[in-house]
């Protein structure tokens, strides 16, 4: 690997870290003010037209708050638990492609490395994102702090397992396990009008997973590890200033990441109609790409306005009764098929 | 370039680590840990030999091993969690009773 | 390059694991575990095992520690206290644990031959030729370990269920897996 490559890759992170911080930073702007308006409510409007400017005025409240730390925390893991929480959000970005492959001097342009195993890399990524929320649970030395921690362990990893089984019916049709493998499969179209989505022979796994990464992302209605009215902030109660940001950021990332897993595994990623001079062709792609994702971050406050929370017992016997079996049927119906026209 | 022994070297230092934290801790929890620590040191050696004998097999006992380590963790630890329930302690030196 | 990332990893693993022995609270120990799946991880990736790699991150680190971490919020356990009721491990522990690893080096440097080098990229493990060897070559173990995940699940639910409670550490415990 050439100097210069290494440069461009480096410059690459830079940019997509950029770009994903902005998006997370808007998406708080997009919820607060979608939900205002499914509200009856105005939402953000002081600050810059249509409260554009708010995330930044935000970004600067958080900043500068006083930074408390209570005395009678287990400071390192204090300490540690909202940049773990962080940088497990941010690392899945790594293996995600954002448009077809465009190479510029031998480098892929819209994607930070095509992994072999890219769907088992967010899983493990994810699976350690649970330590962040139950760190900063135990660590925090609270009782409402240490409830929200272990709600959100028991459900991450419950949910996890219904997230990586309805993921299995995608690998299996398409027999790889590179996200870039998967979007590709996706091409084309049935009967020359369908779009050769994955939703539409995994419509029994795309909703296990959408409702599975909304738990696992900690959303409404499945905010238990935060319920206000029970749990105050759950377990970022006893953080403040630029800590309470991270987790905050940290959310938001995920919910970016799962729509855009979601987009990649079943909504046919950057495909759409592709036409005109040869910048726009090139260009279209991600425009698709974007639109999904703002879609499932549509789907995220949507649910959001009009869903209750679960109670925690209904949470669980809902993953365990409801999902998995789902999940599992559509494995078997799936491998069934693939079995049958193959032989 | 790292030859292969240094591999397994550092496998059986992490084990004879598991094996002083299962001898020395005092905590049934820690000492669950060290076990996890010899399983994850043996582990190791397989990968390393499945490597250098250029055949997957290594790989999948790894792999078997883990999905019996996962298996041995849930009920290790409800094990726990009923001697808990039951002594208030998780001390092995205070859990040498067969009856209460 | 490759040298200086394999004694960076090694050093971390054994670093971690040392620090597992010297920890007094259980939550700490278990974070230095975590430490040392990871640092594993990336040496499996180094030795191209990417599968390995990734099911050790989602199999130890992401539901195995996770559950000790769970467990161990859950009983609250605190620090350790020091009893010294085993005057074996105390009197001969150390010295038979340093025999142990010296009588492992010994063998390691007698039996595997010195020019036997591990250079990045010599063996790619993929992902599908494990799969395809798993179901073809080692399909009645496969079986066997799906049943034993079976037993140990139902186990796991006889042994922490609470009599008549709902609501417990058991149906926690059973989620977990």
């Amino acid at each position: 690997m050439s100097p210069l490559m290494v440069l461009f890759a480096l410059a690459k992170i830079v940019v997509i870290l950029l770009v994903l911080l902005t998006v997370v930073a808007y998406a708080v702007w997009f919820e607060r003010k979608l939900l205002a308006h499914m509200q009856c409510r105005w939402g953000p409007t002081r600050v810059g037209p249509h409260g554009l400017l708010q995330p930044l005025a935000d970004a600067i409240k958080l900043l500068t708050k006083e930074d408390l730390t209570p005395s009678e925390v287990f400071p390192l893991v204090y300490l540690l638990a909202p940049f773990l929480s962080l940088v497990t959000a941010l690392l899945a970005f790594a293996v995600i492609p954002f448009g077809p492959e465009t190479r510029v001097g031998g480098m892929d342009l819209f994607q930070i490395a095509d992994l072999d195993i890219g769907v088992l890399f967010i899983l493990s990524v994810s699976s350690m994102g649970v330590y962040g929320i139950a760190l900063a649970g135990w660590s925090s030395n609270s009782k409402y702090s240490l409830l929200g921690g272990l709600r959100s362990s028991a459900q991450m990893i419950s949910y996890e397992l219904a997230i990586g089984l309805s993921i299995i019916g995608v690998l299996l049709l398409t027999g790889s396990l590179s996200l870039r493998a998967i979007v590709e499969n996706q091409a084309g179209a049935y009967w020359g009008f369908l779009p050769r989505w994955n939703i539409i022979p995994q419509f029994a796994g795309f909703v296990c997973f959408l409702v599975a990464a909304i738990a696992e992302t900690n959303r409404l209605p499945f905010d238990l590890p935060e319920a206000e009215t029970e749990l105050v902030a759950g377990y970022h109660t006893e953080y403040s200033s630029m800590k309470f940001g991270m987790f905050f950021m940290a959310e938001y990332a995920n919910m970016v990441t799962a729509s855009c897993l979601a987009t990649l595994l079943f909504f046919g990623g950057w495909h759409g109609p592709v036409f005109g001079p040869a910048i726009l062709q090139a260009l279209l792609p991600l425009l698709w790409f974007s639109l999904k994702v703002l879609f499932f971050l549509f789907l995220y406050v949507w649910i959001r306005a009009t869903l209750p929370r679960f109670r925690y017992d209904q949470l669980m016997a809902f993953g365990w009764k409801f999902l998995v079996p789902l999940a599992l049927g559509n494995l078997v119906v799936t491998s069934l098929v693939l079995a049958i026209r193959w032989s | 370039m790292v030859p292969l022994s240094y591999y397994l070297i550092l496998s059986a230092i992490l084990f004879t680590l598991g094996v002083a934290g299962f001898l020395f801790k005092r905590n049934i929890v820690t000492i669950f840990m060290s076990v996890e620590l010899m399983l994850n040191a043996v582990n190791l050696t397989f990968v390393a030999l499945s490597y250098s004998l250029r055949q997957l097999d290594g790989q999948i006992i790894v792999f078997f091993v883990m999905v019996i380590a996962a298996a041995e963790a849930a009920v290790g630890l409800a094990i726990i969690i009923t001697v808990f329930r039951n002594r208030e302690s998780l001390n092995v030196d205070r859990i040498d009773l067969m009856k209460l | 390059m490759y040298q200086l990332l394999f004694f960076v990893f090694a050093g971390a693993a054994v670093g971690f694991a040392i620090n597992l022995l010297l920890q007094r609270h259980p939550i700490h120990s278990a974070l230095s575990l975590i430490g040392v799946m990871a640092s594993l991880a990336s040496l499996y990736l180094m030795l191209g095992a990417e599968f390995i790699a990734a099911a050790q991150i989602i199999v130890y680190a992401g539901a195995i520690m996770v559950l000790f971490v769970f467990v161990i919020m859950l009983l609250n356990a605190g620090e350790e206290e020091r009893t010294q009721r085993s005057r074996f491990a105390k009197y001969l522990g150390l010295p038979l644990i340093l025999l142990l690893v010296t009588s492992m080096a010994a063998v390691i440097y007698r039996q595997v031959p010195q020019d036997a080098m591990v250079r990045f990229g010599d063996f790619p493990g993929r992902t599908a030729d494990i799969g395809r060897r798993l179901f073809l070559n080692y399909l009645l173990p496969f079986e066997v370990v799906s049943i034993v995940i079976l037993v140990a699940i139902i186990g796991t639910v006889v042994l922490a269920r609470k009599d008549s409670e709902t609501e417990g550490p058991g149906k926690a415990v059973v989620s977990e897996k």
